[in-house]
């Protein structure tokens, strides 16, 4: 298990892997920033808070934690957070979506150690992760699986199934963390299809479910606390964020909040790396 | 009765009503033998207590995929999702991930036409070790209608890089592939009917994934088929032998990877072939075989199957019979051909 950050270790973090995720992108030419940024809180929190325990020179160690990216078009968080973990390098992950770079535009588990599942398509990270879930629990491995879905992916009926399933299971070594960010492709998810009370439709489900502000570290690092701390049912954290986090102020001048699935052009990204290092 | 034991009532399945043969494969002097699914369900059975990584993950057609045996015996490695094949694939993705061997059945359809996405990219694209099982695969379902009928799943699978699609003939083919897959390193679709069909292998079967198996020799055409066909095309070369004509058949269980080899020898030896398959017109035996021969050793070629079409509602002989699945049609098909040389 890697030693854990304190809470102005982990902002700082975070702050390092947004820089990232700006720089790989914008070097890329394409890739989705903003849906990364939302969700940085939450994966800096897992990797460097001590909740999950991997070994990056080990990666296939049977006993690891598992964390699932079923957004799987955000992996530049996921890249970005694992270069500073030590599974690979900055430089690796500068060939980001170049040909033959196994740093894919979305994650690819063929060809990167420590990529649980091969992700894009939405929908099926959480199901993946109910099998990662009940094998550990046949095997007696004692480790935890985490699964990050998006708001506008929830809208996939198989996340539903699945949901419905971990019920069934019992799973108290799953939990579910959604990047509620609150836009998808075309628009504000309560636009194109609103989800409403997601945190009590989860309950009903038979979730335990936790709704916190998944940008504020303090908030992410408890949340994923209480949620280690049960054991007799599956948990999940409706996490609601802003899509493109600690650099809302740049996005603002381009009057495009979501600004989906585009990368920083250079100018923009000089600006937003000024901001993050303001 | 021993606990792995399945068997399918007598009425379920190929029988004819109508014409002088009761089924396909009479002609040949085959008897009527177990439903493939029974072959499969109790096979898996039997290997569930030797091989503890074996895990059913089952969307609620148990025990019509035959999978409840097994289910009964490992209760805490069989896990019924409900109606909701998607999740029920990826689940089994995650478990082959953590070295657990899932076998997935489902009826053909649902299975393979429901959950496509799931197969692409939980178990073909990161090539989990997950075995596919589409059982009701065909028209010879009968009864139950067009909604049930698997008749596009070949196809389906087949576009899928990387994952074996066996489509075995007869119960003891079953067996053999059923063993087959489960030691195969990587994923797999194995697709099995509902009713009972002719015993072909009575005196044991050497098989082999990707391995076609001759069952007749001769010179006049080649007739390749699988499934239930297999036996048909033996009623079509006995047939044809009455009047002087050897055909060499082929059972073709593994349609990927297609036995290269066996389909140029065929084309180059006999000249001519007919496909014979329980299966849509594009893109499953009758494809793959002509690509293959085209590329190797281009040949006349017929082909005997469901068409472009969906069938209907009815008993399972006379929709055989109605879509053109009998063994008649194959020795037409073969006169047609040998016409072509």
């Amino acid at each position: 298990m890697p030693k854990a950050l304190n809470l102005a270790e982990l902002k700082a973090k975070a702050n390092e892997i947004r820089k990232l995720i700006i720089r790989i992108t914008t070097e890329a030419g394409s890739g989705h920033p903003t849906s990364s940024l939302s969700a940085t809180d939450v994966v800096t929190a897992l990797y460097f808070g001590g909740f999950m325990k991997y070994d990056p020179a080990n990666p296939k160690d049977p006993g690891r934690d598992r964390f699932i990216l079923s957004k799987g078009h955000a992996c530049p968080v996921l890249y970005s957070a694992m270069a500073e973990a030590g599974y690979f390098s900055v430089d690796d992950i500068m060939t980001l979506r170049k040909l033959g770079s196994p740093w894919e535009g979305h994650p690819n588990m063929k060809r990167l150690p420590g990529i649980e599942a091969s992700t894009g398509s939405l929908g099926q990270g959480l199901s993946i992760g109910i099998g990662h879930a009940l094998a550990g629990r046949m095997d007696n491995a004692g480790y935890h699986v985490y699964v990050m879905l998006g708001d506008g992916e929830s809208g996939e009926g198989q996340v539903w199934e699945a949901f419905a399933a971990a019920d069934k299971y019992k799973l108290g070594n799953l939990t579910a963390i959604i990047d509620r960010n609150g836009y998808q492709q075309t628009g504000a998810t309560e636009d194109v299809l609103d989800l409403g009370d997601l945190a009590g439709k989860i309950n009903s489900f038979g979730w335990h479910v936790q709704t916190i502000d998944g940008n504020q570290m303090e908030e992410v690092v408890d949340a994923l606390g209480a949620a280690r701390d049960v054991k007799d049912q599956p948990t999940a954290i409706v996490a609601n964020t802003r899509k493109g986090y600690g650099i809302l102020p740049v996005l603002e001048t381009t009057g495009d909040l979501n600004f989906h699935g585009k990368p920083l052009p250079e100018d923009l990204a000089e600006k937003a790396l000024a901001h993050l290092s303001g | 009765m021993p606990a792995c034991s399945i068997e399918t009532p007598a009425g379920f399945g190929g029988l004819f009503r109508r014409k002088t043969t009761m089924y396909l494969g009479e002609t040949a002097g085959l008897t009527l033998g177990k439903a493939t699914r029974d072959a499969f369900g109790e096979t898996l059975c039997e290997l569930g207590g030797k091989r503890p990584e074996i895990v059913t993950v089952d969307a609620d057609v148990g025990n019509s995929t035959r999978t409840e045996p097994f289910a009964l015996e490992h209760p805490g490695r069989a896990f019924n999702v409900g109606i909701a094949e998607s999740n029920m694939v990826s689940i089994a993705g995650g478990l082959a991930a953590c070295g657990k061997i899932p076998v997935v059945a489902s009826f053909a359809c649902f299975l393979l036409d429901n959950a496509f996405d799931q197969i692409r990219m939980s178990v073909a694209f990161p090539e989990m070790n997950v075995k596919l099982v589409g059982s009701h695969a065909g028209i010879s379902i009968g009864e139950d209608g067009p909604s049930q009928m698997g008749i596009e799943d070949v196809a389906l699978a087949c576009s899928l890089p990387g994952v074996t699609v066996v489509v075995p003939s007869d119960a003891a083919c079953t067996a053999a592939a059923t063993r087959a897959v489960i030691e195969h390193q990587g994923p797999t679709y194995l697709r099995v009917g509902r009713g009972k069909v002719a015993d072909i292998y009575t005196d044991g079967i050497e098989f082999e994934l990707g391995k076609a198996i001759t069952l007749r020799d001769g010179g006049h055409a080649t007739i390749i088929a699988n499934g239930l066909m297999v036996a048909g095309a033996l009623d079509a070369a006995a047939t044809l032998a009455e009047e002087g004509h050897d055909v060499r058949v082929l059972d073709m269980h593994t349609v990927k990877p297609v036995d290269e080899a066996a389909v140029a020898a065929a084309a180059r030896e006999t000249g001519a072939i007919v496909v014979a398959e329980e299966h849509l017109h594009h893109g499953g035996l009758g494809s793959v075989v002509a690509q293959t021969a085209a590329a190797l050793a281009p040949v006349p070629m017929e082909f005997v199957d469901v068409g472009d079409v969906y069938a209907e509602s009815g008993d399972p002989a006379g929709l055989l019979e109605k879509y053109g699945l009998t063994s008649e049609r194959i020795v037409e098909a073969v006169r047609r051909v040998v016409g072509r040389k």
